[in-house]
């Protein structure tokens, strides 16, 4: 019963959105004040239905209803319960159905703190969210309806695959999709103004907290993804080029390059036609990475048993999005004003040249995750492209980005003299040159990779100081815009230690160990002691004792496990790492390469990765930046200007 | 700077940046592209020579062979075989009896030494690469047949 109250609740779920997608957009161009006010309370409807609808499959998982079909397959009586909870994104249709969820929650958050927006605006935004999801809704019901039973129900459900047993399914994921659904608020408002003609700083300032929100999340998102792989999967690596990674990694990419030039709309009124564009393109991305995933079309660790017609489906919604945005501007376009003019050598320049290589960036992390498919559709062979044609195209764009963002910060909106900027800024280039030279040797070794690395990282930072000098000779206290802008740019400084110094200086050894052996690795030693027969609660697991030496010091004892999960057809690494500020020692089981497993010899794997984690301490950074951004008072001034205007009134 | 002079220097400056950057994608794309070539392919002498490409099939039973870290094992389309070695640790899924992807150079003497054993994450999933080879060998058998 439950599951077809959910099915019940989905259904009507996609007639609200339609209605929400339909009304108030009518309204707001016939200036029909009744069916404007239809927004707020139909967008709670849509909200309530889905939360009902998730609720009910949530319930099913909860209560081991293998009688939904969904259910069954990923879920099962032994399944710890923190697991069956979050296996409700473990699969397809579930995860979609937290899509339109989450998607659900954005629209109900902007529908509650747009109070100091004028009726139309918020009845349009709403009206665009409501179409997405009404698209959204379709998707899941006519294609991947998580409701379907099967009859007669099995008494035991399959397991949920052992490589999502782990506390990153419970957070990555909704992290990730609040990430990318977000984006469809900046495009709902980028939409809305365009169908309104009113592109100006206001709608840049509205837009700017919900776009930063939704690329804090897609940061954290990532962060996670990237985390839980270098844990969970053995694998040892922080990033593969892997079409689902670059999915989430190019509206990223884009969601940056909005983030800078919503700056330069709100303050200086430029580049709107620039950010409308990129609002479209980065929504179009988190399609398009909604799309990759969920077709199978590409070879990808995150490519699940799949169904054509829902790559189609998604694809038609996706050209459906692009294309109805484009022709929207360019039939707008021509009537934008160009904003206020500004300098060759102005932050407004510096500004544009780094959405360029963003986008230029992002460009090319799609071309090569689309390539493969071009070449296949066009029947010229099958073809994969590998992560060094991205780091040799990604690198070199990005290294220019990071020469700039010391600048940028520095420099004068409108106009500003370069010998100013050099005035300002030649101690930082001193501080880089000496880091470059200095720092490599300190680090393990000259390598020039490791030297320009350094030299930006002692570039960037020392400019962040000189930035913060130069704030705080300047009247008034620093805004948090201003401090999330330091602290964000920190955290891309520290992103880069951790990439110049784990690629370069990190250590990756197979070998073969019998108890008593000892491997040598980043100035540390493995003892391996052997391995013993447990049991966990739904699986059984060879677990490894190793000690880990340094300078003969015994520092401790790491139990890296291969754990066998569903009658042994599904074997997992869990690798042992131990974790420290300056570098990551990280052991894992291959196979048993004797028939005595428990004394017998093992292939084993152990890695050496220097300041591995700052990678993620520099994600974490850049997503606090977000934060602390967003919470400037700026963004709710309205509301307080308009809750005394409604008090006068009253 | 008059506003014409700031606007040709600007597209004169996205151009530049526009080249340098197809340059290195088109540079990048041509050295880093790995083929897909079935084991059939592979018996027709249509495998490249001293390239990295990949290939793909079935882990035929009974073919994996270990000595130490080195491991041996037969790709198959079910048509023609080819023998792999690879050495290093092989991911978690890989199975006789199911779908592999390897990455890496064909010997002189017929046998592929791979650099990579693509995982998967799911039992039951099939690589696309893996899937198509199977089905180019039952489509060529089946035209033999008639």
């Amino acid at each position: 019963m439950i599951p077809e109250l959910g099915l019940f609740a989905l259904l009507l779920s996609l007639f609200a959105a339609l209605a929400l997608g339909i009304l108030p957009l009518i309204g707001a161009q016939r200036n029909i004040p009744a069916w404007m006010a239809f927004a707020r309370p139909a967008t709670s409807a849509v909200f309530l239905l889905i939360a009902v609808s998730y609720a009910c499959l949530t319930w099913a998982f909860y209560s081991n209803d293998f009688s939904v079909l969904y259910v069954a397959a990923h879920s099962n009586t032994r399944l710890p319960l923190m697991y069956r909870l979050s296996a409700v994104w473990g699969g397809h249709e579930g995860s979609l159905l937290l899509w339109v969820f989450m998607l659900a929650g954005w629209s109900l958050a902007v529908a509650r703190f747009s109070r100091q927006l004028p009726q139309a605006m918020v009845a349009r935004v709403l009206g665009v969210l409501g179409l997405v999801m009404a698209g959204m809704l379709a998707f899941v019901v006519f294609t991947s309806n998580p409701f379907d039973r099967v009859l007669p129900p099995p008494a035991e459900g399959r397991s949920l695959n052992p490589l999502l047993q782990d506390p990153g399914l419970v957070y990555h994921p909704p992290m990730l999709y609040m990430g990318y659904v977000g984006f469809s608020v900046a495009f709902a408002f980028a939409i809305s103004a365009l169908i309104a003609g009113q592109l100006d700083a206001a709608w840049a300032r509205w837009s700017r907290p919900w776009t930063t929100a939704a690329w804090i999340f897609l940061t954290l998102g990532i962060a996670l993804g990237s985390w839980w792989a270098y844990n969970e999967l053995g694998w040892g690596g922080w990033w593969f080029w892997d079409p689902v990674e670059n999915a989430s990694f190019m509206p990223w990419l884009v969601g940056a390059a909005l983030i800078h030039s919503l700056a330069v709309t709100e303050k200086r009124g430029s580049f709107k036609n620039w950010t409308v564009l990129l609002a479209i393109a980065a929504f179009s991305l988190s399609l398009l990475g909604t799309f990759l995933v969920r077709s199978g079309v590409l070879t990808s660790v995150h490519a699940f048993a799949s169904d054509p017609r829902r790559g189609i489906f998604i694809l038609m919604l996706l050209a459906i999005v692009v294309g109805s945005s484009l022709m929207l501007f360019a039939a707008r376009a021509p009537k934008v004003s160009l904003g206020g003019a500004f300098a060759l050598v102005s932050r407004e320049t510096l500004l544009l040249i780094n959405n360029v290589l963003l986008v230029v960036a992002a460009a090319s992390v799609l071309l090569g995750t689309l390539y493969p498919l071009v070449i296949d559709a066009l029947g010229l062979g099958k073809i994969s492209v590998g992560p060094p044609y991205f780091n040799a195209v990604f690198v070199p764009i990005m290294l220019p980005i990071l020469v700039l963002v010391a600048i940028g910060p520095m420099a004068r909106w409108k106009h500003d003299e370069p010998k100013a900027i050099i005035g300002k800024l030649w101690p930082a280039a001193v501080i880089a040159v000496l880091a470059g030279i200095a720092l490599p040797w300190a680090a393990g070794g000259w390598n020039g990779a490791v030297a320009l690395g350094l030299a930006l990282v002692g570039w960037m930072v020392a400019a962040l100081v000189l930035q913060a000098a130069d704030r705080f000779k300047k009247p008034g206290a620093a805004t948090p815009s201003w401090w999330g802008m330091q602290v964000a740019h920190f955290g891309l400084a520290v992103f880069v230690v951790g990439v110049t110094l784990v690629l370069n200086y990190q250590e990756e050894r197979d070998v073969r160990m019998e108890p008593g052996d000892t491997v040598n690795v980043g100035n540390h030693q493995f003892k391996f002691l052997g391995v013993r027969a447990s049991e966990g609660p739904n699986y059984q697991a060879w677990v490894g004792s190793f000690e880990l030496y340094r300078h003969g010091r015994l520092l401790r004892t790491l139990h890296p496990e291969k754990r066998n999960y569903g009658m042994g057809t599904m074997p997992m690494t869990e690798a042992a790492i131990d974790v420290g500020l300056t570098r990551d020692l990280y052991v894992s089981l291959g196979e048993p390469l004797t028939a005595d497993k428990e004394n017998g010899a093992w292939a084993v794997r152990v890695y050496f990765k220097p300041f591995v984690d700052w990678i993620w301490g520099g994600a974490l950074l850049m997503a606090l930046g977000g934060f602390i951004a967003i919470s400037d008072r700026r963004y709710r001034l309205s509301v307080k200007r308009a809750a005394a205007l409604a008090g006068a009134r009253a | 700077m008059k506003p014409r002079h700031k606007r040709i220097a600007l597209i004169v400056g996205g151009l530049a940046a526009l080249g340098v950057a197809a340059a290195f994608v088109l540079n990048a794309l041509d050295s880093n592209i790995a083929f897909f070539i079935t084991p059939s392919e592979v018996a027709a002498g249509k495998a490249p020579l001293g390239k990295t490409f990949r290939i793909g099939g079935m882990v035929k039973e009974g073919s994996l062979q270990r000595d130490n870290l080195t491991v041996s094992f037969v790709i198959t389309d079910t048509a023609r075989d080819v023998k792999v070695i690879y050495t290093g640790i092989l991911p978690d899924l890989f199975k006789e009896g199911k779908g592999a992807v390897a990455q890496g150079r064909m010997n002189p003497d017929g046998t592929f030494t791979a650099t990579e054993v693509l995982a998967k994450h799911d039992e039951n999933y099939m690589p696309p690469e893996a899937g198509h080879a199977l089905e180019q060998a039952q489509k060529a058998q089946k035209t033999l047949k008639q």
